[in-house]
Order: structure tokens, then sequence, then C-alpha cells
């Protein structure tokens, strides 16, 4: 690249070298930089577009990997699970009555633990997501969701798929809707 | 360094449904795995790289949990702790395959020198409705496939199954700032590896092979 040598002409005029910004691109993307570092990046990649494309490389790779798309289970994956499991189980059942009790027992047990849960007072029990949150993420702030996207997203977030079909809504609304929280737009509420 | 904080609610859940599992009723193991099942077979994947042996790690890993959930005793949250066995059962499974004599070179690469990103004229954004062709997928995979397991499997951890940087360290049991410097190599050895050409093909080169290439 140009600053191959470890010279870059005007890497003295941007605040930062090259060398530091690419050290710190992936944690750029993570937002998880000082403000002050976090300017001097911006600053750095407006004047030196091979570093821009470093940084645009980094974020394109992110997000097409966090696609949900990336992440899938081969097919039938939880059916041949459930049979190891079940195979492997104490109390294994084999004939229809046997299955009959397991699935009402696990109706009644699933129902009881809801229950419980419920009187646990969960906050914003609407959906389980809303369970994993170490910090509510206020009902009313306004989110956006892409067509076909399983996360919801601050409208800024760089990591939004599909940007061009995204919808708004209340975060209240998106949770309700099984949606989970975009892990880096909104990562101070996970 | 924050830890990421555990909801109450979510660990009282858990909880409970462990304790219930553990007085008998067996079937709620299959809702108290649910959650994690694609994260437990796309953590296995990223060490073995072989989808039939990573569903069979999988299920392993899952038994296995069932089996000793006795021994768990809440101390780290249940995913880390599913996450970990699978993390140890892939691992035995590899050795026993005596693939580690076949391991990337991308393994042996110093994790403190730094990587020089390739030069590329220009980064097109990749549309998301490129995943939809069968190509890019697979491009995608072999990218993955070719890092060091090292990198794969924070990078998996990280950015595919989106686990904290603190989590990952966990699961892991390297230290944080271990995840981020792995993170960083992975993600700029995947941006080579599929930055376009000149015609707008996926690079059939990874940059990576030639090494760790430290600052000079």
């Amino acid at each position: 690249m140009e600053c191959d040598a470890g010279v870059c002409e005007r890497e003295q005029a941007m605040g930062i070298t090259c060398e530091t910004m690419w050290r710190e691109s992936s944690n750029y993307i993570d937002g998880t930089l000082s403000p002050d570092l976090q300017q001097s990046i911006d600053e750095h990649i407006k004047a030196c577009q091979a570093c821009a494309s470093v940084l645009a490389g980094l974020q394109n790779i992110v997000t097409l990997y966090g696609d949900e798309r990336m992440a899938e289970l081969p097919s039938g994956f939880s059916r041949r699970l459930h049979r190891r499991l079940e195979a492997n189980m104490p109390t294994t059942r084999r004939n229809f009555f046997g299955w009959a009790v397991a699935l009402a027992g696990s109706v009644l047990a699933v129902g009881g633990i809801e229950l419980s849960r419920a009187s646990h007072q969960v906050p914003d029990s609407i959906s389980k997501h809303s369970q994993h949150l170490a910090k509510p993420i206020p009902p009313d702030m306004q989110v956006v969701v892409s067509e076909k996207g399983r996360l919801f997203h601050l409208a800024a977030c760089p990591f939004i798929i599909n940007r061009e079909t995204i919808r708004h809504m209340t975060a209240s609304v998106a949770l309700a809707q099984g949606l989970s929280p975009c892990t880096r737009c909104l990562s101070k509420y996970l | 360094m924050t830890l990421l904080q555990e909801n109450p609610a979510e660990t009282a859940y858990e909880a409970e449904l462990i304790q219930r599992i553990k007085s008998g009723e067996h079937d709620l193991f299959y809702r108290l795995i649910q959650p994690y099942e694609r994260r437990v077979y796309a953590t296995a994947l990223s060490i073995v790289r072989n989808e039939a042996d990573a569903e069979d790690i999988a299920q392993d890993s899952i038994l296995k949990a069932f089996r000793h959930l006795s021994q768990f005793r809440g101390e780290a949250r249940f995913s880390t702790w599913l996450l970990q066995i699978t993390i140890n059962e892939a691992r035995m499974r590899k050795r026993r395959m005596t693939l580690r004599a076949m391991e990337s070179i991308s393994d042996q690469q110093n994790d403190e020198g730094d990587y020089m990103p390739r030069e590329f004229a220009d980064w097109r954004e990749i549309p998301s409705e490129s995943l939809e062709r069968k190509e890019i997928r697979t491009a995608l995979v072999e990218a993955l496939s070719s890092l060091g397991e090292k990198y794969r499997s924070v990078f998996v951890l990280r950015d595919i199954q989106h686990l904290s940087i603190e989590e990952t360290a966990r699961v892991l049991e390297i230290s944080p700032g271990s995840v981020k410097t792995r993170l960083l190599r992975a993600r700029l050895m995947l941006r080579d590896f599929l930055s376009p050409g000149l015609n707008g093909q996926w690079s059939a080169t990874p940059a990576f092979a030639k090494g760790n290439k430290p600052w000079e």
C-alpha cells in the first residue's frame, strides 16, 4: 500500500498513522474506541483512501458474515438431535401413549415455568430476547427493521442489511415480533 | 474491562429449568438447549470444518451436557459451559482424526505481529442479496475455512454467533485482549481473501497464504 514503508506523506496531517488505523480498525467497527481515537480515525479515513477502503472492506465482512443466513443449521438438525437425546434419556418413551404423556407433560411443565417466570415479574416478558438484556431497551425507542431481517437496529447502524426495505417501529413492537437487538448498535443493552 | 452483565431473570429461569431437569423432568432439557443449538453447531464447525462431523460433535456435546448437568454449579452461564464442552469435544475429535498436522499454516502465525492488509483500488459494497447466490456463500464458507482454528473460532463466536468479546474469551478460555487481536486478524484475512478482483470476481488466492506480514 502507499504507506508500505511506514511513511505516508499525509500521515502527519492526519493525526494517526495508517498502521495505527489498521490496528484499531476492528475496534473501530465494534465501537469500543475512546471518542478521541474514534475521531482521529474518522479524520484519517477522510484523507486516506487506502485506509477508507480497508475499513469499508472490514465492515463488509462483518455485515455479510453476520447475516442470519450464514448461521443456519443443517436441515433436520433439531429433529435428529431430539431423536438422539430421546434414545439416551433415562425415561425413554417409545409408544404412542408414552409420546402423548411426554407431550402433555412438556406443555404443562413449560406452561408452569412460564407462569413461574411471570410471577418473577420478568421485565418486558413479551419476548425471550428481552430477558437477555442487562439494561432494558426503552420500549418507546424508535428502531428500524429491514425486510426479512431478524434484528432491529438504530437507524444510523451501519450493519443494516437491505437498508432500502427498512420499516420504523418502537423497540417494544420489535421485541413483540420476536426480533433481536443488533449486537453492535444496541450493544449497551446487551 | 467490564464483564458482560447477566440478567437475573434469565439466570433464574435457566436455574429453575436445570433444577427441574436434575429432579427428573428430563423432557425440559429440550427447552433448555433449544436456544443454543445453533451456537453449539457453529462452534463445532469452527473447529472441525466438516458439517457431518460438526453435527455429530454438537449432538455428543449436548448429550454430554445432559449427562453431566449435575456438575453444573451455575458459576458461569449455562451457554458458556455448554460451548466450553463443545470446544473440548471438537478438539478431542480433531485430535483423534489426526488433523492437527494438517492445520492451516495460518495457525502458526504470531498473534503479536502486524498483519498488513492488501491494497484494493476499491472495495465495492457487496449487497446482502448476494448471499442468495450459491457461489457467494460458498466463497464465504471457503474463506472462513481457510483461516487457522484460533482465528476461525474467535470469528465464528463473535461475528457469526454475536457473542460479546468477554463471553467469547470465557468460552475459549483466552483473554479478551487475545480475542480482539485474533478478531482483527481474522477480519483482515477474510477481507483480503474475499476482496473482488479486477473483474469483480472473488479473489482466488488467499493473501495470507504467504504468512505473516510484519510491518516494516
